[in-house]
């Protein structure tokens, strides 16, 4: 009996216009959500070739063998591959595998140190893509890495406690400082409304800030170094190294890898993510289904909060070895990237998460032996989420409908 | 302008949607396409509108082929449509909507708004439309919306106008308007294509009635027929448009209502003093024409909006103050009155959506895990017990049709033991088949003993339904009476006429079969209370 599944259904069905109701943001979200994986991979490679001609112009053999373009257009055209392809091989071997070093170890320290960049985006990125699903824009990732890398910090050295018993404490201090930073987001959005956008950026600017105010205050840092930093964290507090050195792969990859398995059964297999999809989806039918929208709000700040800020924590206690004002980086942000590109889902942003991780730590080989500049990564990750997210971004900011043929290959 | 289809096929995947379609449209004929929610005729309209390509046939205008590469050429052979679900931006004026897609300029590119509102103000003369070119879109009543949308098509010169599913989201006293301005329509020469599903107003304005079916099209009927022909032509078997029921055996009031009031946001009174009480066993009917109050007072009594004053309670215990939640835990069955809004998750998987309000009880929870292998369980033998027709239970829910949403809703808010039921309007938007399994399950429960109510604007279902009317005006209830009260004194009952003054001037006598046979009883009763209610406004 297909009659009544008839894929036809654009008018007898009333989702694809209702949809309008639950308002611009749930669109476009669900939008970015919808995407296909092809999608996603195809951005990926259109992103790759960006690059590949920024790197080709930015190079000065390139350029020279354009002069002579019309003499010799085959040498122009091997200069531009060979440019490209020496970039990106040295893009590889510093994130993946470097065939060219004189060591096994080194070989393979790469692939650890892109594990190692990617733990705290994978942390966050996840804090970020729960709150996408749940329909909040969860834009203080920052601010909440920041706040938890503060407390885990603090805690990493103002506390004397033994091994292993120090670090889980320290860490769920950062997990409690990200979780308290994001609620009060949460609870602002709940209680009056207040759009969590505004107010989760501005948060981030007062994270920075309070660090950086704390950091000079000596009894924060437990130093009198003049510089804004604070005291070495202590043995007894440090994620332990799961491979010796010189490899910095730590137990906060560990943590990455548990928190995604914990996303997924939130949100495939508990009550709890029910509540969050359902809100996520479409807050009406959640609240006329007995789901206190209020309440979801608030949890799911706190929960994103806490994987960010367990982020931080793996970023102060596990990857450096003190508080700094440059803790976080660019964590935050780059995450929102990760969630999107993952389509937040915990297992995408996983690996979205890692590709980000292994860009970054390939950055710095391709910089250092090639001298392609290293923002051509950033370029790449930019392109990647432009096409992404820009198509329903472009829809959503001129309120155009979503194109009615996609349906013709239904 | 004449129109006609000639083996028009449209093929997604391995679905046949339409299926050699032959339809001819003389000029200035009522075409009624008449064919069960999902049966493919919007598939056929869309085709026809250039949103999709045929997958074979052809489309003729005036005896010539065409082919359209998307709406702008069906504009351009003067075709206009309408679609169920308007595309109007809500932001934007009357006049600037009408300009949309066409944008008059002047010089500079600039847009000709003026030339607009001057069309706007012109058609909507020459209809009675009584449409202000500059108010906006989201200001305006559903039914002044369709307007707009009929006068953005007359104002590109549409000689054939396609309306699809025009009534679905019209009050009855709009739905009346509608059939006029489509009448003039006619009569200036615009032919008209009208989709629907609705057998009343297909024998009231139609000149010809093409039936489709699964895609096909299975004949030709006279607007004459009956519409239980109708009916049975279109669904493909007989169909009883009454409902079969005993009568009501009611037990106890376990559920009362005493001196509700409700405020909304801008402080207006919308429930006022509201009491009542529900038997167990019984159906109560909420009639009255939309906008009453009726809406509210449903959604106070499930905690959706809080009372301003009265108490609500079930079982002796007074639910005001308690929360959705509580109350659904009370054994409260609920079907909201906007399905796609509030009743379901579009996104959302079909088996995802049969446990939207029961997710963390058992037996679908067991601490905070949901039990997969249970729900999918639970959700195959609610397909089978209340005939979903469906591909996969993993399916989002938006590929199935309007009837089979609304039997998924049912199955979840029915499939618990109840204390009470509510639903509004259950069947607002469904087909013959559809409506006929939703009164047969809603007369099943309240023989289970449920005390029941129903909110409904459509005369038809409350007679089909109902023990006991009660009828709403401007927020209050102006009288509770039997069934066997007749069309003419509920009609004024709805205009706010009291209950005695209605009984006494309608005649005292109940028309013959009113009550019983009322899915029959068609034409000039029905009319007449809507009419009545409608002059009070």
């Amino acid at each position: 009996m297909t009659t009544d599944i008839s894929p036809a259904a654009p008018s007898p069905a009333p989702p694809p216009t209702a949809e309008a109701k639950p308002g611009r943001q749930q669109t476009l979200i669900q939008e970015i959500l919808s995407g296909s994986w092809l999608v996603t991979v195809l951005a990926i490679v259109l992103a790759l070739l960006v690059g590949g001609v920024l790197i080709a112009f930015a190079n000065a053999e390139v350029i020279a063998a354009a002069r002579n373009f019309f003499s010799a257009p085959g040498a122009f055209f091997s200069t531009v591959f060979s440019t490209v392809g020496d970039a990106y091989s040295a893009l590889f071997r510093g994130a993946i595998f470097d065939w060219n070093a004189r060591t096994p170890e080194r070989a393979i320290r790469p692939l650890t140190e892109s594990l190692v960049n990617g733990t705290p985006l994978i942390l966050t990125g996840l804090g970020i893509a729960l709150a996408f699903r749940s329909g909040l824009f969860n834009i203080g990732g920052q601010g909440q890495v920041i706040l938890g890398a503060t407390v885990a910090g603090f805690l990493g050295y103002a506390l004397s406690l033994p091994p292993i018993v120090h670090m889980l404490i320290a860490a769920v201090g950062g997990i409690i400082g990200g979780a308290i930073w994001a609620g009060i987001a949460g609870v602002l959005k709940a209680r009056t409304g207040a759009n969590e956008v505004i107010v989760t950026i501005m948060l981030n600017s007062i994270a920075g800030y309070l660090l950086g105010y704390l950091l000079k205050q000596s009894w924060f840092t437990h130093t009198q170094s003049a510089n804004p930093q604070s005291r070495t964290i202590d043995e007894s507090a440090q994620m332990f190294l799961l491979l010796p050195l010189p490899f910095r792969l730590n137990f906060g990859f560990i943590l990455a890898i548990l928190a995604t398995i914990f996303v997924w059964w939130l949100l495939e297999r508990s009550t709890i993510g029910f509540e969050f999809k359902a809100v996520g989806a479409n807050p009406h039918a959640a609240r006329t289904a007995g789901i206190s929208v209020a309440k979801v709000t608030v949890l799911v700040m706190v929960i994103a909060g806490g994987l960010a800020g367990l982020a931080g924590a793996t970023q102060v206690l596990g990857t450096e070895d003190k508080l700094t004002g440059g803790i976080a980086g660019s964590i935050g942000f780059d995450a929102i990237t990760v969630a999107l590109l993952g389509r937040s889902k915990p297992l995408g942003t996983f690996f979205a998460g890692l590709l980000f991780g292994a860009f970054k730590a390939g950055g710095y080989l391709m910089q250092s032996q090639t001298g392609t500049p290293i923002d051509i990564v950033l370029v790449v990750q930019s392109v990647i989420v432009l096409l992404i997210a820009a198509p329903p971004l472009v829809r959503t900011i001129f309120h155009l409908p979503a194109p009615v043929l996609k349906r013709k290959e239904s | 302008m004449k129109l006609e289809l000639r083996g028009l096929t449209k093929v997604f995947g391995s679905f046949v949607a339409n299926d050699h379609i032959d339809l001819t449209v003389e000029p200035g004929e009522i075409h009624a396409l008449l064919g069960e929610n999902g049966a493919g005729k919007s598939t056929m309209m869309n085709v026809l509108y250039g949103l999709y390509d045929p997958d074979g046939g052809e489309i003729l205008i005036d005896d010539k082929p065409v082919s359209f590469a998307g709406p702008g050429d069906a504009v351009a052979a003067g075709i206009g449509m309408v679609h169920q679900h308007f595309m109007l931006v809500p932001v934007f004026t009357v006049a600037e909507s009408v300009a949309l897609g066409y944008e008059p300029t002047k010089g500079l590119g600039l847009i000709d708004v003026a030339e607009a509102r001057r069309k706007v103000t012109e058609i909507s003369a020459r209809f009675g439309f009584n449409i202000d070119p500059d108010a906006l879109i989201e200001d305006l009543p559903v039914g002044a919306q369709q307007r707009v949308e009929i006068i953005k098509a007359l104002s590109r010169d549409a000689e054939i106008l396609i309306l699809d599913e025009p009534t679905a989201v019209l009050t009855p006293q709009e739905t009346d308007e509608l059939i006029s301005i489509m009448r003039q329509l006619k009569e200036q020469g615009t032919s008209i294509v009208f989709i629907t599903h609705k057998l009343r107003e297909v024998r009231a304005i139609a000149d010809s009635i093409t039936v489709i079916r699964r895609g096909k099209i299975v004949g030709e009927a006279s607007p004459d027929s009956t519409e239980a022909e109708l009916a049975s032509q279109m669904v493909g078997r007989n169909v009883s448009l009454t409902t079969d029921k005993s009568p009501a055996d009611p037990g106890e009031a376990t559920f009362q209502v005493r001196g509700l009031t409700v405020v909304d946001r801008a402080e207006n009174v919308v429930v006022d003093d509201v009491s009542f009480d529900v038997r167990r066993g019984e159906i109560l009917a909420i009639a009255g024409v939309q906008g009453n109050g009726q809406t509210e007072l449903a959604e106070t009594i499930i905690g959706l909006s809080e009372p301003r004053l009265g108490t609500i309670t079930l079982d002796g215990k007074n639910l005001v103050g308690t929360s959705v939640k509580d109350r659904l835990g009370d054994g409260i069955g609920f079907v909201p009155e906007d399905r796609s809004t509030d009743g379901i998750i579009a996104e959302f998987s079909i088996r995802e959506n049969m446990i939207l309000d029961v997710y963390d009880r058992p037996p679908y929870a067991k601490g905070p895990n949901l039990r997969s292998s249970v729900i999918t369980a639970e959700a195959e033998k609610k397909v089978e017990e209340f005939d979903i027709r469906l591909g996969s239970i993993a399916d989002p829910i938006s590929t199935l049709s309007g009837g089979n949403q609304q039997k998924v809703v049912l199955s979840r808010e029915l499939g618990r033991e109840l204390r009470l039921f509510i639903a509004s309007q259950p069947t607002r938007g469904l087909d013959v088949g559809s409506i006929e399994f939703v009164h047969k399950r809603v007369i099943a429960e309240r023989d289970t003993g449920t005390p029941c109510i129903i909110v409904s604007t459509e005369l038809d279902e409350v007679y089909g339904l109902a023990d006991r009317i009660a009828v709403m005006y401007s927020g209050r209830i102006v009288g509770i009476v039997g069934p066997e009260t007749s069309r003419e004194a509920l009609g004024l009952m709805m205009a706010g006429v009291p209950a005695e003054e209605a009984l006494a001037s309608a005649g005292t006598a109940p028309e013959a079969g009113a009550p019983s046979d009322a899915g029959t009883a068609t034409g000039a009763t029905p009319d007449s209370a809507t009419t009545s209610a409608e002059e009070s406004e």
